[in-house]
């Protein structure tokens, strides 16, 4: 049952196409900035570029897929037609209106700030007007998730809510959350500059503001993908949910410690102090625990289908597996980018080892290969799993769907490692020009030009995937049945009250932003002269 | 089950999550706010309380009470964006008059000594700033500093508000052939110089920075000397001073040749 079919289309399709053109954006710095290449001589260019890759990689494309898939989620777990259908296409309009917005200065020249706002650089205040409207459509989401949810609620007393459900509203109040701070930022701190109405900003406040979103929006991001791992990879691959609590267990970890540790950005800045950088250090370490819960929880629910397929002994299981499908494929390969780029994440977050690799070419890697590997790969089976309930059509090509997955994969592993090796070797990231023929960058020309052909088969792989979805519209209909969500292995009957809402996990969370951001913020607010002045982006030369 | 309360100590969740979180956080505030700062070696602190604000960002006087003075006069404009926001065509008007001291070595239409920069369409905060400096002696020159003495705050301001008024004049030597040189496209990262576009337009024009196409190449030439060998320094930030030191004689040379070929 999905009444809202062309509304989740119209998301991921949204989200799809704007991930195409940033993508190539993307492939195109790599390439304009290696030693294939001779230099473009414009590095305005190249920093438009790769404004329009972050913002598009980072505010748009996620957004949209985790607004589609919670629509979705809301249908098929729930049972019962979405409640504010008109809000959410309203939702879907800001989100594209915002991305046109923020897209035109950009492509002009006017904003070429980066995603990350960087601060006291300013732009066009359109840019930061557009990424305030992406902003408040998923803020419309977020709305509607906990509305929908609480309506389930009253109508189901004393039932557990589904996982799905659970795990979607966990990530809407984790995104709403988090993104005050940017939206502080913004609001209160760029956009009077920006319009001209003052000519100073305090950028040190600002970017601990931008802290507070720039951490958890990757678990933001991330949500989707972990509850794909939960609530359909057990079932695509014919297994069982090990554990229902440890899911949610995960989930509500999430929405507490994702968002107070932001400051783990801010290590190389004066304008916060040792101590909270300590705490939030010692926070940031605690966000592992999820994901450890997460690869364990999903391994012994693998390991069941091993074993219900007939597979024996210690690492049989393993080989009993259904390799050749898809979803089986992708959290394969999700994990094994997880790992790697997780394990990364422990060395940005150690207040000294990230001294080594802070603003370094490791940091590029490490984020491309948990954002763009673990997470999207995952967004890929998402969609594949969805489409025939979207489309009412069959989604052939399980061979394409398998050697777009390979290539992404393999892709991702050839363009962030090299970066990962550069960085150690003390390439910084956010440059647009490198002269290779210096002695000292020299040793960086081969690494650099490995990864240009990375992101080569990463464009290859997106190609493929294209190709699949448009396919799977022009396919034969046919009935895909219910959409299932996994089943656990004990379906839960009762939950403890605690783990079917949010109210004390939120309170929770909003606490440990208090302490862990409240000093920092009114210190910084309380200090005078901090102000700088403003250096206008593509003001008149 | 709807019964069941949740904020109480009595309900276990609660009593866990709450428990464990306050226990870490007290933990970790100890671990941050009194332990690692007494682990510092080089830690001065005189009281638990000291630690605690030192760890918590609290601004303090340095030990080092005395700073280090030049023995050159610095440059002391403060200069922001909207300064120079909207011409007055007054100002501009008085700017013409006093500009016509300055036609004697910068000439007009392009037409000054090679050894003099051309003003015209110069960015308004480059000239002000320029005639603030030679006026304090944070610049020196044996010509121009004299001139610049003279000058009022407003007559530096007008002056600055016509030639920002005048539109920019064609090079005097265009030389398409002529390509940008690698420090100039490129910079040097290695040796910290930025492209030059950084700052002095095309990808950005910071606040006082000079347009150079057209100017010529031996001004050029002579200030990245200057700067290299310190004797130009009002550069705030030492930032000319730094890029024109690592700066190879004939990447100064090439620098100086391509800005002289722009149009």
């Amino acid at each position: 049952m999905l009444n809202s079919k062309r509304l989740v289309l119209a998301h991921f399709w949204l989200a799809f196409i704007v991930f195409g053109i940033a993508l190539l954006l993307g492939e195109w710095q790599m390439f304009v900035r290696s030693p294939l290449n001779p230099w473009i001589s414009n590095s305005e260019l190249y920093y438009r570029s790769v404004t329009a890759h972050g913002s598009a990689m980072g505010y748009v494309f996620p957004t949209l897929i985790a607004m589609g898939f919670g629509y979705a989620i809301t249908e098929f777990a729930l049972k019962k037609p979405l409640i504010g259908g008109r809000w959410a296409w309203a939702g879907l309009a800001l989100v594209a209106v915002g991305a046109v917005t923020a897209m035109i200065p950009v492509s002009l020249g006017l904003a070429s700030i980066l995603y990350t706002f960087y601060p006291p650089m300013i732009g066009n205040p359109f840019y930061y007007i557009g990424v305030v409207l992406v902003v408040v459509g998923s803020w419309i989401w977020v709305a509607l998730m906990s509305i929908n949810m609480a309506a389930w609620k009253r109508e189901n007393p004393g039932k557990p809510v589904p996982l799905a459900m659970f795990a979607n509203v966990a990530g809407a109040y984790l995104w709403g959350w988090t993104a005050v701070g940017a939206a502080i930022e913004v609001i209160v701190l760029i956009l009077p500059v920006a319009l001209g109405l003052k000519i100073t900003i305090d950028a040190g406040l600002s970017r601990v503001f931008f802290s507070w979103t720039l951490h958890a929006i990757v678990y933001f991001w991330l949500m989707p993908t972990y509850i794909a791992y939960y609530t359909i990879f057990p079932r695509a691959i014919g297994g069982r949910l090990y554990s229902d609590a440890m899911a949610r267990i995960a989930f509500i970890l999430f929405v507490v410690v994702a968002m107070p540790i932001g400051v783990h950005h801010l290590f190389a800045d004066p304008q916060v102090g040792a101590g909270f950088k300590f705490i939030q250090s010692v926070f940031t370490a605690m966000v592992a625990l999820p994901t450890l819960v997460t690869i364990f929880t999903i391994c012994a629910s693998a390991e069941l289908a091993g074993r219900l397929r007939g597979g024996k002994g210690p690492f049989g299981w393993v080989a009993a597996l259904p390799w050749d499908n898809p979803m089986m494929l992708a959290v394969t390969f999700s994990f094994v980018m997880l790992g790697f780029g997780g394990a990364g994440g422990l060395i940005n977050m150690s207040y000294q080892l990230d001294a080594s690799i802070h603003n370094t070419q490791w940091i590029t890697g490490h984020f491309h290969l948990i954002f763009a590997g673990a997470i999207v790969i995952m967004y890929f089976a998402i969609a594949y799993d969805l489409w025939p309930h979207l489309t009412g059509r069959a989604l052939n090509g399980v061979r394409l769907m398998k050697a777009q997955l390979w290539l992404w994969f393999v892709g991702m592993i050839v363009t962030t490692f090299p970066w990962h090796y550069v960085g150690i070797l003390g390439m910084p990231r956010r440059m647009a020009s490198y002269d290779y023929a210096d002695p000292a960058i020299a040793p960086q020309a081969l690494s650099v030009s490995i990864s240009v052909f990375g992101g080569l088969l990463l464009v290859v792989s997106a190609g493929l995937f294209f190709a699949v979805l448009i396919r799977g519209h022009r396919a034969a209909q046919a009935d895909p049945g219910e959409y299932r969500f996994s089943v656990a292995v004990h379906e839960p009957v009762r939950v403890p009250v605690a783990l079917n809402g949010f109210a004390l996990w939120l309170t929770l969370m909003i606490a440990l932003t208090a302490i862990n951001y409240g000093y920092p913020i009114v210190q910084l607010l309380a200090l005078k002269g901090n102000a700088v002045p403003a250096v206008y982006v593509g003001a008149a030369r | 089950m709807s019964a069941e309360r949740l904020f109480t100590f009595r309900n276990p969740w609660f009593a866990a999550g709450v428990g464990i979180t306050s226990a870490m956080v007290v933990l970790s505030l100890i671990a941050g706010f009194v332990v690692l700062p007494y682990a510092a070696t080089n830690s001065q602190l005189t009281s638990l309380w000291d630690a605690i604000c030192s760890a918590a960002g609290v601004p303090r006087a340095t030990v080092i009470s005395e700073t280090a003075k030049p023995d050159f006069t610095t440059s002391s404009v403060i200069m922001n964006p909207q300064m120079f926001g909207v011409p007055d065509t007054r100002s501009v008007g008085r700017g013409a008059t006093l500009a016509m001291q300055c036609a004697i070595c910068h000439g007009s239409n392009r037409q000054g000594q090679v050894d003099t920069p051309n003003l015209e369409g110069q960015p308004a905060a480059a000239i002000y700033k320029e005639l603030r400096d030679f006026k304090a002696g944070a610049r020196i020159n044996a010509i121009m500093s004299p001139f610049a003495v003279k000058l009022s705050e407003q007559d530096m301001l007008d002056l600055a508000s016509y030639y920002s008024y005048l539109p920019r004049q064609p090079g005097s030597h265009p030389d398409s052939a002529v390509d940008a040189p690698p420090v100039v496209a490129r910079g040097a990262p290695m040796r910290n110089i930025p492209t030059c576009s950084s700052c002095h337009g095309t990808t950005d024009a910071k606040l006082g920075t000079p347009w150079l196409d057209g100017q010529s190449a031996v001004y050029i030439k002579a200030q990245l000397q200057a700067f290299a060998s310190g004797t130009r320094r009002n550069d705030i930030s030492e930032q000319m001073r730094n890029i024109a030191r690592q700066m190879t004689s004939t990447e100064i040379d090439e620098a100086a040749r391509y800005f002289a070929s722009r149009p």
